[in-house]
């Protein structure tokens, strides 16, 4: 397509829409160019090497372990028949209501040396410390662990919906050419949800190297933590600068990675039969097998810890829940709600001037756009908070100079500058899931719907909307649940007398007081818990419907 | 271009008189301040509602990391709706007022109650409650005559024995910090290398995980703030509390310089729109209920020597502080950081 085509005004205006999305990760990023003394030959001397030795391996172990977790699981709850998989099918998602410093708090107090496991151990069989061995709960390993449990439901998600799309008939073509169940799993159905897996793998390593708070309570250094002591403990906020400039080079291999694994092949299916799903009927040791499987990664990622602060909450239940409770509660509930709502629409005009306009301009700036998703939220919240206090002022200058009446503060430290710090950080999330839902509406429907003389809104509203609206609803439920996990851009930019549910878990966890903490996190995880279980019904559901209308 | 500039001042035009319309009535009605701090709500609220009540003045709070606060300060400039900011350590007081957030603030009261050596001599920032950070030890394991100072950590005889937290911590950069001033900077290294190579496990966790490591019997010896060791004897968890009566505390260089302590406090702000408010609500802060309250609810020390410890402090006895001058603490933090870096400590 042309150029000139890119610069009609729908395409021109998601140009400016990306430019200030971005806005807060350039205003970070600019700072590399200030000049920051011999601070980096001091880090690179010292502790760079750690920083990213720790954050690759850290981000290997999540790959390895989303994937093994999240597409073996996606495929049994899809394909396979066993007891128990209709349960399964949505609990496995629970996971994701629990934001990681949670898990990461609680499995602490469970498995720490002066946590309860290893006192039982030490009273039971009379051993002291040193007399036995005990996995080491602070530590790398320990945080490839945690995050890896809160982290697979992504690519469970992406590539659950990816298996429910495919057309049966592949599978069933498959099947009359004598492959088994194994075979069809290698040759046909992994080939096909790769874009879909790759997807869900980089959103969840996306979130990794985001993560502030789980490897910094292990101890583990990677890049997110040396932000944060480069920039407030040596003061120096270009040498912080110019670290979240090393980390988004993390961030771009990935979305090439991304792009790449998709480029090569757009996959639509050709069949508009669809069927429901004759599923793999598992019997004996099998279907013990994957009822097992799945029993352990859900136990671990959402029972037990989810059990462990039910306990401590029900200690300490009559002095934290209050009336004031209650108002976090909702504070949380409408803000994440907003958030999720504004992203999605977002999302859906981004994706489709990327599908109209095809070209490196919108692309581009649609990928721009992105890019605060793998940013520490307390980055985005400074690089927010620079321009917006810049704006603030400016018109203040402004009215004080013309008027003579200071207008003081508008937007900063007010919810606009807290939702503002949401999208640019989450916008990644639906617009992938749209952008991914899309890809799957092939371009001959569109020429169909065009020579039905349908407009563009036309074709939206009668033909693409029906068929995304998994996709859209998982863009909104994504985005309304890390909103609600979120911390650090809340904390910092919040307008007075304001609190969240992760600002309160928070607060008592780092103040080391576990069980006052308990309450504010587990209601964080039943808030979660509905929008989780209304995800999984509703990529179950579209299903359904896109039958009916093929049926029609 | 015109046009937009005409949009521009209908739209400026009509938040002037929103916001004029609203202001006026608002400000003849309801006295308040307005605080930004470090402290936790728990940690705080209590005391501000106390405050609220005495004087009918509103106290609206925001809470944070202290090192985004003094970001957003920064980058609100004289618009800033803060009065108050909050801290809880020296370090940050003295970065506030090298970045000129702060004004000196005269107060007769303030002046007479906190030592002068808790506040800043002409009156930027003022010290609230002492935080001292001794060697801690497990009781039936370490004779305490084994302990003299901080610098004698290295002897090989603790090796393998010793757990601190992270380097990224402000108390652990604090304490650093006032090492340097007292035995240098290439001392101080040595001394943090040996310190280091002591280590029983690479640093992990906060004060309370390492005391509860100790008692475990992962390390013999901690250094930790008290108030952490406090507020574990006086848990709703058993294990918590009987973990914490396994240690004991040990007031390091008392033949010299003193134990390190720090201090929380508060400092007005320079465009601060409501500071007669701010001065009435630090002067609170000091005021015999609030010191009593520090050391009862958070067992840390209060800054006046008139105001009792209570039993809670009282078991762990007197001790000599560093009596170094605070500002020191902010002015050595990079440095001390840049030496744990060098010095391997995580």
């Amino acid at each position: 397509m042309s150029l000139i085509n890119q610069f009609r005004p729908y395409p021109l205006f998601i140009l400016v829409l990306a430019i200030v999305l971005s806005m807060p990760v350039v205003v970070v990023l600019a700072h590399v160019f200030v000049p920051s003394g011999d601070i980096w030959q001091h880090l690179s001397s010292t502790v760079l090497p750690d920083y990213i030795r720790n954050s690759l391996l850290l981000m290997l172990g999540v790959a390895i372990g989303t994937l093994l977790i999240g597409v073996t699981t996606a495929w049994l709850t899809t394909m396979c028949q066993f007891p128990g998989r209709s349960v399964f099918e949505w609990a496995l998602l629970l996971p994701m209501a629990m934001p990681a410093y949670i898990i990461a708090y609680t499995y602490t107090g469970m498995l720490d040396i002066s946590g309860p496991v290893q006192m039982a151990l030490r009273d039971w069989f009379g051993w002291q410390y040193g007399d036995y061995w005990f996995p080491q709960i602070r530590s790398l390993n320990g945080a490839v662990v945690m995050l890896t449990l809160v982290l697979y439901p992504y690519v469970y998600l992406l590539s659950r919906a990816a298996f429910l799309s495919q057309s049966i008939c592949v599978l069933d073509v498959s099947r009359t050419l004598g492959n088994g169940p194994w075979k069809t799993f290698w040759r046909v159905a992994l080939p096909l949800a790769r874009p879909a897996i790759i997807a869900g793998l980089s959103l969840a390593l996306m979130e990794t190297l985001a993560d502030y708070g789980t490897v910094q309570f292990f101890g583990v250094s990677t890049f997110t933590t040396g932000i944060f002591r480069t920039w407030f403990g040596m003061g120096s906020a270009a040498a912080a600068a110019q670290l979240a400039a090393g980390l988004m080079v993390f961030v771009f291999a990935l979305i090439i990675l991304e792009r790449y694994s998709r480029r090569k092949a757009r996959y639509h299916h050709t069949s508009r039969r669809h069927q429901d799903l004759r599923r793999f009927q598992l019997t004996g040791g099998r279907a013990a097998l994957a009822f097992l499987f799945c029993l352990v990664i859900l136990s671990l990622g959402f029972l037990l810890p989810a059990l462990q602060l039910l306990s401590w909450t029900v200690h300490v239940a009559d002095t934290v829940i209050d009336a004031q409770f209650l108002r976090l509660l909702m504070n949380s509930l409408s803000l994440a709600a907003f958030a999720a709502v504004l992203a999605l629409i977002l999302a859906i005009v981004m994706a489709y001037a990327q599908r109209l306009y095809p070209g490196k301009l919108v692309s581009g700036a649609v990928r721009v756009a992105g890019m605060g998703y793998a940013v520490p939220g307390a980055v985005i919240a400074v690089g927010v908070m620079i321009p917006f206090a810049w704006f603030d002022n400016t018109v203040d200058d402004l009215a004080r100079s013309h008027f003579d009446y200071s207008t003081g503060l508008l937007l900063s430290g007010t919810l606009v500058a807290v939702t503002f710090a949401y999208l640019t950080r989450f916008l990644a999330v639906s617009l992938q899931t749209v952008d991914s839902g899309l890809t799957r509406i092939t371009h001959s429907m569109d020429e169909a719907g065009r020579s039905f003389g349908f407009r563009p809104l036309q074709i939206l509203r009668q033909i693409h909307i029906p068929m995304l609206s998994a996709s859209l609803m998982t863009a909104l439920l994504l985005v309304f649940v890390d909103v609600l996990k979120e911390l650090p851009a809340t904390l910092i930019l919040r307008p007075f007398n304001f609190n969240t549910l992760a600002v309160k878990a928070y607060e008592l966890a780092s103040d080391e007081r576990l069980a006052e903490a308990a309450p504010a996190a587990l209601a964080i995880v039943i808030a979660g818990i509905i929008p989780v279980i209304l995800l999984s019904k509703t990529i179950t559901r579209s299903r359904k419907l896109k039958l009916a209308i093929d049926e029609n | 271009m015109r046009k937009a500039g005409i949009f521009l001042s209908v739209w400026l035009g009509l938040t002037v008189l929103l916001v004029s319309g609203c202001s006026d009535d608002a400000q003849q009605e309801i006295q308040e301040v307005n605080l930004y701090s470090a402290r936790i709500e728990s940690l705080i609220k209590p005391l501000l509602d106390e405050f609220t009540e005495e004087t009918g003045i509103k106290v609206n709070l925001v809470t944070g990391n202290a090192d985004e606060l003094l970001q957003r300060l920064q980058n609100e400039g004289r618009n800033t709706p803060a009065d108050i900011l909050l801290t809880t350590d020296a370090g940050r007081l003295h970065r506030a007022m090298e970045v000129d957030l702060v004004q000196p603030v005269q107060s007769d009261i303030l002046m007479q109650r906190i030592p002068a050596s808790y506040r800043h001599p002409d009156g930027y920032w003022f010290g609230l409650s002492l935080r001292a950070r001794p060697i801690m030890y497990v009781k039936d394991r370490v004779d305490p005559a084994e302990l003299s100072t901080y610098e004698a950590l290295v002897e090989p005889r603790w090796n393998n024995r010793i757990c601190v937290r992270s380097s990224s911590n402000v108390y652990n950069q604090s304490m650093v910090a006032s090492m340097i001033v007292a035995n240098g900077e290439a001392a101080t290294e040595e001394w943090a290398k040996g310190l280091v190579a002591n280590f029983a496990r690479s640093p992990q966790g906060g004060d309370r995980d390492q005391i509860s490591a100790a008692a475990a019997g992962q390390c013999d010896i901690v250094i930790a703030n008290t108030y952490y060791l406090a507020g574990m004897l006086t848990s709703n968890d058993a294990n918590e509390r009987e973990a914490a009566e396994k240690i004991g505390v040990f007031w390091p260089n008392q033949a010299d310089r003193g134990v390190h302590i720090n201090v929380s406090g508060a400092a007005v702000i320079k465009d601060a729109k409501n500071q007669q408010n701010a001065i009435k609500l630090i002067e609170f802060l000091s005021s015999d209920t609030s010191q009593k309250w520090y050391a009862e609810t958070n067992g840390e020390y209060p800054v006046r020597a008139d105001i009792e410890k209570g039993e809670l402090l009282e078991q762990w006895g007197d001790f000599l502080a560093d009596p170094l001058d605070m500002d020191k603490l902010g002015e050595f933090n990079a440095d001390a950081l840049r030496l744990m870096d060098r010095a391997g400590w995580q």
